[in-house]
């Protein structure tokens, strides 16, 4: 005889999640694995000859790389003699400033870094993220993606997603032919919506370049680097090789961050054993040492295994800490599909919300999750009104602002207006008036009028061989009257020649005035201090408009 | 065609398996948001008694211009089955092969030996295509159509999402993988998306593919398969 409460709970969402018990052996175990090296330095002549208890003979391209360029050789030895409890501690102390925790995470090794956080659980890790985030004001980033690549659509999510308050917009493909299309369509879109929006196409990383090249992009994120040398080597990639890549977008005047996360080695079949935490501490100083600025990470498309095994959420949060402690912009996570229980997504969601990051989604979701090409994220358009209470009830600023329903519809439309112009500018295949209808006033992929999958492949191909660029796209805005989209369009062209933007934590506002770690620093030390969210943005955030006002009561 | 007792023993299985169940491509697990979840597994669940797939050799250069070669991970009918959600192995290379030899193209199986990556399984077998279009596929059913010519990481279709592959899917991969041969733009077999599919069967994904790695012969040669 089965219990009914049994039975019950066994057909909650929650139950549908995928769990796994930890299997060190092959690193499926997310922070402190056996295997994990015990840290340890030596240092002679400012060259690193032992690290984590490995001698300098035995390293592998990673360590090389790490003891290299990630590690401060003037205070190692004297910062890795410090107990790793007091360094929890002055981690969540607020007296402690920022600048003094990075002069100590800089001079500390992966397996101390780790050590560290050890000390830590979820709450100090979130109070010390508070603080050691880079930028003071914290940001959002979104998803705009459709499973048909229509670019009609993308151009009016695009709008739409710019107007409710994300500053940071990353497409990618159904099919990879369409990237060009694609790229253009949301760059189009958001400078419709608002001024400033920068976006990304994450596809293939010479195409992904390629675009930025051309103007169609204005940062990249998805330059990914590993904690292992295998995987690094299955890539065709060394920690060099992606250091170069790096230098050819900052030779642009592009913005680009790198890409890594908890689960991702273990995934490919090479963890050697260590733990997920561990590894990603590596990826970490990899992206230090390249002279990077920021780091997308907090597991990102391997969620689901962090999330399968014990205190993977709390592994993935000391990652985004991690990041901020060495001083990097960290595009936290939160931006894949993790858990069918919407208890379990929420919660993993606060650990960044509450504490507030860079960009606290790195990708949330700004179309339907059946369109969402990254393959869902953690929430999605249809969650807007729950993100937007959640940031009134707790008075937390997530970065999004409610909107009115008239206002969307109208840059919707304007947006997708705009695209219908260019493609035909551009001699691309036609957008009827009908599609420019529909996109207007769908939900996502479903309500759209489907468009010549071959045409727009080959226009695309031919897009890409030619030598259109951003310049040709901002006149025929403007030989079509859509002259403020065209400006702001010619303004984020003129910031890849100046450069501003490429400082950490760059986010530009609606005047295209840089706001980064340099100008808006972090100086969290404790209550008083930090961001606080000023009163004409408490007052957007509060003012939900169905709230019942009390003189309008109808008693 | 040499039919060894156990590969017998399984097309009997198959056949009263399909007797049971009807016809085996049916069509019903769309695209539907919980298709994952509706996906095949009950009707595959018996498991076949073939265990593995005839080496003919090492796998050689292709010198026809109508073929396209598939090209499976290092534990594809060793180690592995079955596919994420269950799907025999054998019956997946069945309808890939059905779907090229419909448009009049020829197919050939070999097995990776060197990789457990998907790209560089595709790319591989579309550098041993006499035609220069090749499938990849590892053992847990993750798919890409590829072209010798092309980046790794790029690709003619990416079909990403292992557990919503469908018998049927396979076979209109199959079916645009020997239409790229013939020169023509097909339009892309429709990618379907199902967000839930991580949470559910990523740590499974995770695990098969840690299995399908240890299979890995470091710069081992490709080695050819029977196709039936």
């Amino acid at each position: 005889m089965r219990s009914k409460r049994f039975e019950i709970l066994e057909k909650r969402p929650v139950n549908q999640d995928g769990l796994v018990q930890e299997w060190p052996e092959v690193g499926l175990i997310a922070m402190n694995s056996p295997n994990d090296p015990i840290p340890s330095i030596v240092v002679k002549d400012g060259v690193v000859l032992e690290l984590d208890g490995k001698r300098r003979e035995e390293f592998d391209m990673i360590d090389e790389f790490i003891a290299n360029y990630a590690i401060d050789v003037t205070s190692a030895e004297a910062v890795m003699a410090i107990d790793s409890l007091e360094l929890a501690r002055r981690l969540v102390d607020p007296n402690c400033a920022r600048q003094e925790i990075v002069r100590l995470a800089r001079a500390m090794t992966p397996a101390k870094i780790v050590d560290v956080i050890h000390h830590l659980n979820v709450v100090e890790m979130m109070m010390a993220l508070q603080k050691m985030r880079a930028r003071k004001t914290p940001s959002n980033q979104c998803h705009v993606t459709n499973l048909q690549d229509n670019p009609v659509l993308l151009a009016a999510d695009a709008a739409e997603a710019a107007a409710r308050g994300f500053d940071e917009m990353e497409t990618t493909v159904a099919v990879v032919r369409y990237a060009p299309l694609n790229a253009l369509s949301i760059l189009v879109g958001s400078q419709t919506g608002r001024g400033g929006v920068i976006t990304q196409c994450a596809v293939e990383e010479a195409t992904e370049l390629m675009l930025g090249m051309k103007g169609l992009t204005s940062y990249a994120e998805t330059v990914s680097v590993y904690g292992t040398e295998q995987v690094f080597v299955d890539g065709d990639d060394t920690p060099w090789s992606k250091s170069f890549l790096a230098s050819a977008y900052a030779s642009r005047g592009l913005k680009m961050r790198y890409t890594s996360g908890t689960g991702s080695e273990v995934q490919m079949g090479y963890a050697e054993g260590k733990s997920m935490l561990y590894l990603e501490t590596r990826c970490i100083m990899i992206t230090k040492g390249a002279g990077v600025q920021g780091l997308q990470n907090g597991s990102i498309s391997c969620i689901g295994i962090p999330g399968a095994v014990p205190s993977g959420i709390r592994a993935v949060l000391a990652e985004n800490l991690i990041t901020t402690m060495l001083d990097l912009e960290v595009a936290s996570g939160n931006d894949q599909t993790f858990s069918h229980s919407d208890i379990r997504r929420t919660a993993r969601m606060l650990m960044q919300m509450l504490p507030g990051t860079d960009f606290i989604f790195s990708g949330y979701s700004a179309v339907p999750n059946y369109d969402n090409m990254f393959a869902g994220s953690n929430f999605d358009c249809d969650d807007l009104d729950d993100y937007l209470l959640l940031q009134r009830d707790l008075m937390v600023d997530g970065g999004l602002r409610p909107v009115k329903e008239d206002d969307i519809v109208a840059l919707r439309h304007k947006a997708a207006k705009a695209l219908q112009a260019i493609f035909k500018e551009l001699g691309l295949p036609q957008v009827t008036d009908e599609e420019v209808e529909a996109a207007t006033y769908a939900h996502g992929s479903k309500d759209v009028i489907k468009r010549k999958v071959v045409d727009d492949l080959k226009a695309a191909e031919d897009l890409m061989k030619s030598k259109v660029t951003g310049i040709d796209v901002v006149k025929a805005l403007a030989k079509n009257g859509f002259n403020d989209v065209a400006e702001n369009l010619l303004n984020l062209l003129k910031q890849r020649v100046s450069g501003d933007y490429l400082h950490t934590s760059a986010i530009f506002d609606k005047s295209f005035n840089v706001i980064s770690a340099v100008n808006d620093p972090n100086d969290y030390q404790g209550p008083g201090t930090g961001y606080r969210m000023s009163v004409e943005r408490w007052n957007e955030i509060k003012n939900i408009a169905r709230a019942i006002s009390a003189d309008k009561l109808d008693v | 065609m040499q039919i060894d007792e156990a590969m017998l023993k399984g097309i009997i299985a198959q056949v009263i398996q399909d007797m049971g169940e009807g016809s085996w491509s049916s069509t019903d697990n769309g695209c539907c948001s919980d298709s994952a979840s509706k996906a095949p597994i009950g009707v595959y669940s018996s498991p076949l008694a073939v265990k593995s797939f005839e080496v003919l050799g090492p796998a050689r250069a292709g010198v026809k211009a109508d073929e396209v070669v598939i090209g499976v991970g290092p534990a594809f009918g060793l180690g592995q089955n079955k596919t994420i959600v269950n799907i025999p192995h054998a019956q997946v290379l069945r309808e890939l092969i059905a779907g090229i030899e419909e448009e009049g193209i020829s197919a050939r199986v070999i097995r990776i030996k060197r990789t457990s990556d998907l790209s560089y399984i595709g790319l591989d077998a579309a550098k041993l295509s006499g035609s220069g279009i090749g499938i990849g596929m590892q053992s847990r059913g993750t798919t890409v159509i590829h072209q010798k010519d092309l980046l790794p990481l790029n690709n003619l279709e990416l079909f990403p999402q292992s557990p919503l592959l469908t018998l049927e899917t396979y076979r209109q991969i199959g079916k645009n993988a020997a239409l790229y041969v013939k020169g023509e733009s097909p339009d892309p077999v429709p990618t379907l998306n199902d967000q839930m599919a991580r949470p559910k069967y990523q740590a499974k994904a995770a695990v098969l593919h840690i299995k399908e790695t240890e299979f890995i012969v470091p710069d081992g040669a490709a080695e050819e398969l029977k196709a039936f």
